[in-house]
């Protein structure tokens, strides 16, 4: 077959560098948005493509690599830039491109009149460049690439509209904290390096498979430092910090980045490692643990919020924390099929917030909204497909990754864990229904002569309407055993063999995943009931007094503690060591040898006598006399 | 001329200085265009070496070996191999742009300023080009005087302070050089039969000279080195005399004059000594990841710009060092690339504090905030050269970064990886303090009303940093088109490494 598969990424590309660099020129909205999205459309095509061409063939043949150019040669380093097109890759490309293309077209709408219009596209297809690299990218070099890239992309979109002092401050934030995990990423490398001698994937996902004893120090030490990068890029304990501040980029970012594409990096990367993973059963347990803590308290957060994006923003955390779950459980597919579905849902809703936040004028607090679900009709019917699909209802999408994901934990055999999941899955219902309540229901809070809600345009609402039908149907690619085949399941399975050789087989009984399904729904419809009888009437928002829920509601205080252990620590020692140790200390040092020196000139000045010849002889002598000192004293 | 290429290379500015001086006082326009000419005759006379150089060789290209002092056998002796030839091609561009970039900066003196300008390209040219011990010291010493007075004429308010600094530091260790020099012929003497400063005689014998007679000349070779590097703690003078330094000044400065430093270690401290090297790898290293982390820490509390990249260069050069200490053939390829990377990005960033200081005489961050509003064009360049500093992938730092780490990361010489663990860091540093102050001079609302009328980069700046660009991106994207030519030399470097570990196992 022809390897035209390179234009996945390249298209993305030239729509930047065409909107970056005449974007200035370009007056008309239209073409900037039409270059932007029509890229992105035809990387989707060609994604669908390779994904038809890989069903044409044999399972477990199904990989094409694409080969481009050597890239770094040096020594024993040979490293190519090549793309891997599996199961897998595919997977994250058709999300990648497929709900970005949704998200360009809805920025047409959303960015309408905005100064920097091409230049936001510009940095959108900037985006999906790095993103795709990251997943395509056949060895760990090249996934690397993307993954600063796609944090750069980041920066620049959380700082999009610079002239505000916190945005700023956000992208930095982000930046810095990912690069704290990228740390990790970078030294496994080191060591994957340094063992196998390749960072091609193939070359050490195979002699991984066949050389290295399961739990050899090694591995666990590999694992986990990549997980500390995985960590870094989807907002886990310890490193979840920046992903609500990164809400200070325009909305449609939060949906495509901070949502439904970068944030699931992390859970990529474990996936596309399943095999090292798999013979780290120390770190697999590390990353379970890791993945029902963050989803836990990121969940607790979610229910104190009253920005409609920090709500979103802490959901997301939680949602990847079930994702990670899933991969310490060993459900590597389980893993990749809830980050589809988070996609679908989770970028509807962010699309939708910021269709409500268009129309009360970058009004964000939900307590200042209420009642618009009669002014905005669309907008609200879908959110509330993806407030159901979140929540778990079947046959909603959510429902079927979630208690996939419960399921496997469940058989795991680690109960606290469990009841960890299905007490977040209750918060979840909660905390979304709360959110649907306060905006869509009850009496409007907001200065009715002033803001006038109404739908957005068209460009924006068939985006959400598209995500909407995924959101409810998109489920169908994974049933559950008793009820159907597992399609997606199906098809990464190659992807996950040799790992699923090493890992325990849980066998279910349909009693067992009968009572599982029972509770998961359960759980998600005393949730919704409780958040709709508090929330979607009349509604006098209150302060609360409570010092557990303010602390709560102030994160746990996690930014000032990092604030006061790393950064003011930091900065001091900075300023301590250029004020003190530098300009005292050092250069004291060389400042007073050289005032030694001068003040013994001053004894001595009666040397100078003014005539070339003297000092010649004088610096001969001088040098003789060192190498003389050298020659008998050194010795 | 081919065969006289590197003849020409050093003495072709060299000698069209002169001219200059001729030139009718107040003709200024018609003296940068002149000395911009000669600088781009001598890029495009590098770039024919380049197409000219047969990267499969390791050995020295284009030599040319003539008598000098007859009776000392000191020759006249040139050649090229893979590690200077890239040295060369960064130097040849580095003027050219230079030149463009800060063509109205200099008001005064002007002839004086072109004049020592070409002087100082012919003398680094040498420096990277001289095969004998006595060549190379002369042209070593020689740019100390157009750096002397480009600094002390044309610099900042406490100018005269700054040069004495960077003068009497850098003499101090050359003078050690000069004493090594002879006392290494000296002692040679006997082994070689006669007296003689032509290295690759030297070279030959100096590893069989007992160890610690090595180790002294080994530290005198390497402190002049060290200075000029600089490693810690030898440091403090380089900040001084980039603050103090006009922009072509501190641009030279960073770009081409501390590869003096890091090429001397490699050419000289590892091919006279490589077993003294070895020894010496876990202390060099040791200095190489302080200067990394101390340089980025002092970049945080910084308050004027200039200063903070000047800081910046004493963490990058780290880098390098700890490459070099690693001597593998990834890390020290990579410690080579990443020289180039520091000339282009760092010189970069200097070029971006010029331009601002030319449109606002101060350096200040404080005295800045949201530029990116009033000069986009600057602001989007700017950030590309603060990328490819931090060492993002897919620009030039991320290949030069990358090779270094995992090149020393289990390099014999080091015995451990803690190293390059901690070397990292810096990596995280760089970006804290570089988008730090890119968020308090660019980002955020326009506080100080003097800003608001700042013009954006005009066609010839533009114009000037677009081939920095390139090789950033080149680099970043297709290194092999550089690694490759230096390839072949470096493995020969650390081939005679190796065998000199196997030899003294032999000896001993």
């Amino acid at each position: 077959m022809v390897n035209y598969f390179f234009l996945i990424t390249l298209l993305p590309l030239i729509g930047f560098l065409v909107n970056g660099i005449f974007g200035y020129k370009i007056k008309n909205e239209k073409v900037a948005g039409i270059i932007g999205s029509g890229t992105i459309l035809g990387s989707f095509i060609i994604a669908l493509i390779a994904f038809f061409q890989l069903l044409g063939m044999p399972a477990e043949q199904r990989t094409i690599t694409v080969t481009l150019f050597q890239w770094i040669t040096a020594g024993s380093f040979n490293i190519s830039a090549a793309y891997l097109i599996d199961p897998l890759s595919v997977v994250m490309s058709l999300i990648i491109t497929g709900v970005g293309f949704l998200i360009h077209v809805y920025s047409i709408g959303y960015m309408h009149g905005d100064r920097g219009f091409a230049r936001f596209f510009a940095f959108l297809n900037l985006f999906i460049f790095a993103m795709l690299n990251l997943v395509l990218g056949d060895n760990f070099l090249l996934m690397f690439l993307g993954w600063e890239g796609v944090g750069l992309c980041s920066y620049l979109l959380i700082g999009f509209w610079y002239e505000k002092k916190f945005t700023g401050d956000a992208a930095n934030k982000a930046f810095w904290v990912n690069r704290i995990g990228d740390l990790g990423f970078m030294i496994a490398m080191f060591y994957i390096l340094v063992n196998f001698g390749s960072l091609n994937f193939g070359a050490v996902f195979g002699a991984a498979g066949s050389s290295i004893a399961p739990g050899s120090t090694l591995i666990t030490v590999i694992t986990i430092l990549l997980f500390v990068g995985a960590t870094g890029k989807s907002a886990q304990i310890p490193l979840f910090i920046w992903l609500p501040d990164a809400m200070a980029g325009p909305t449609p970012v939060s949906a495509l980045i901070h949502a439904a594409t970068m944030v699931t990096a992390g859970v990529y990367m474990v996936a596309r490692c399943s095999i090292l993973f798999a013979l780290a059963p120390f770190t697999m347990d590390l990353i379970l643990a890791i993945g029902a803590l963050t989803a836990f308290f990121a969940a607790t957060i979610a229910v104190t919020q009253n920005d409609i994006k920090k709500i979103l923003a802490y959901s997301t955390v939680s949602q990847l924390g079930f994702m990670f779950m899933a991969l310490g459980a060993g459900a590597f597919s389980t893993g990749i099929f809830h980050v589809t579905t988070h996609a679908f849902f989770k970028a509807l809703m962010f699309l939708g917030a910021g269709s409500v936040i268009h129309s009360m004028h970058e009004e964000q607090d939900v307590m200042n909204m209420g009642g618009l679900k009669n002014k905005m009709k669309v907008t609200f019917l879908t959110f509330l497909m993806g407030g159901i699909a979140i929540s778990g209802i079947p046959p909603f999408s959510g429902f079927f990754s979630k208690d996939e994901i419960l399921t496997n934990v469940y058989l795991s055999g680690n109960y606290l864990f469990f009841g960890l999941g299905v007490l977040t899955a209750f918060m979840t219902a909660f905390y979304i229904f709360r959110l649907i309540g306060l905006t869509f229901y009850g009496n409007p809070r907001y200065d009715e002569h002033k803001t006038h809600p109404h739908e957005s345009p068209k460009v924006m609402t068939i985006p959400l309407i598209i995500l909407a039908v995924l959101s409810v149907i998109g489920g169908f690619i994974g049933l559950p055993h008793i009820v159907g085949p597992n399609l997606i399941d199906h098809f990464l399975e190659p992807v996950f063999a040799s790992a699923r050789t090493i890992l325990p087989v849980h066998h279910i009984e349909a009693g067992t995943e009968i009572m599982l399904i029972v509770i998961s729904v359960f759980v998600a419809v005393v949730g919704i009931f409780l958040a709709y009888r508090a929330y979607a009437k009349a509604y006098k928002p209150e302060v609360s007094r409570n010092p557990v829920y303010n602390f709560v509601q102030n994160k746990y205080k996690v930014d000032e503690f990092y604030n006061a252990v790393i950064v003011t620590p930091l900065r001091m020692l900075s300023n301590l060591l250029y004020k003190f140790f530098d300009l005292i200390v050092i250069d004291g040092i060389v400042n007073g040898s050289g005032k030694f020196f001068t003040s013994l000139s001053g004894d001595w000045r009666k040397m100078q006598t003014g005539v070339i010849q003297d000092y010649a002889v004088i610096s001969v002598a001088g040098i003789i006399a060192i190498i003389i000192f050298v020659l008998l004293v050194v010795k | 001329m081919i065969n006289n290429i590197l003849s020409f290379l050093i003495f072709l500015p060299i000698i069209l200085s002169i001219p200059i001086l001729f030139f009718k006082a107040g003709k200024d326009k018609l003296i940068k265009t002149y000395t911009i000419a000669v600088t781009i005759v001598v890029f495009i006379l590098s770039i024919i070496l380049y197409f000219g150089f047969d990267a499969s060789k390791s050995d020295f290209q284009f030599v040319e070996k003539v008598q000098w002092v007859t009776d000392f056998n000191i020759f006249y002796f040139l050649g090229v191999d893979g590690i200077s030839l890239l040295l060369i091609l960064l130097t040849t561009l580095i003027f050219p742009v230079t030149i463009l970039a800060v063509w109205n900066s200099i008001t005064t003196r002007t002839k004086e300023f072109y004049f020592l300008l070409l002087i100082l390209e012919g003398s680094l040219i040498g420096v990277f080009l001289s095969l004998d011990l006595i060549l190379f010291y002369v042209f070593w010493e020689l740019i100390l005087i157009p750096m002397y007075f480009i600094i002390g004429i044309w610099g900042g308010k406490n100018k005269y302070y700054a040069t004495v600094k960077f003068f009497l530091y850098t003499m101090f260790g050359s003078l050690l050089m000069l004493v090594a020099i002879i006392w290494l012929a000296n002692y040679a003497t006997p082994m070689i039969g006669k007296f003689t400063t032509d290295y690759t005689e030297l070279r030959k014998v100096s590893i069989f000279m007992p160890l610690n007679i090595q180790m002294w000349m080994f530290i005198f070779f390497g402190l002049s080195f060290a200075i000029k590097v600089p490693m810690f703690p030898f440091h403090t003078w380089l900040p001084d005399a980039h603050t103090e330094a006009p922009t072509a000044g501190s641009v030279i400065l960073a770009a081409v004059l501390l590869k003096m430093g890091t090429y001397g270690l490699l050419r000289f401290s590892i091919g006279l000594f490589p077993l003294t090297f070895v020894r010496f790898a876990v202390p060099i290293a040791i200095l190489g990841v302080i200067g990394i982390i101390y340089g980025a820490l002092l970049c945080i509390a910084q308050k004027d710009m200039k200063k903070l990249v000047a800081y910046s260069s004493v963490s990058h050069m780290g880098f390098i060092v700890l490459a070099l200490a690693g001597m593998t053939v990834e890390s020290v390829q990579g410690g080579l690339i990443q020289m180039v990377n520091h000339g282009l990005s760092t010189g970069a960033l200097f070029l971006f504090v010029g331009f601002i200081y030319d449109r606002r005489h101060t350096r200040e961050i404080a005295d800045y905030g949201g530029l990116t509003k009033i000069i986009p064009i600057f602001a989007s360049l700017f950030l590309v050269v603060c990328l490819s500093s931090i060492g993002l992938p897919g620009l030039n730092g991320f290949v030069g970064e990358f090779m270094i780490l995992a090149g020393s990361f289990a390099s014999p010489n080091l015995h451990n990886n803690i190293y390059t663990i901690l070397g990292t860091i810096g990596i995280v540093l760089s970006a804290v303090y570089l988008l730090w102050m890119y968020q308090r001079v660019m980002l955020g609302p326009v506080e100080n009303e003097a800003n608001r009328n700042v013009p954006d980069l005009n066609k010839r700046e533009i114009i000037s940093i677009i081939p920095i660009l390139l090789f950033i991106v080149w680099i970043g994207v297709y290194p092999n088109t550089f690694l490759s030519k230096s390839e072949a030399s470096v493995k020969r470097v650390i081939e005679n490494v190796e065998a000199a570990k196997k030899n003294i196992l032999n000896i001993y």
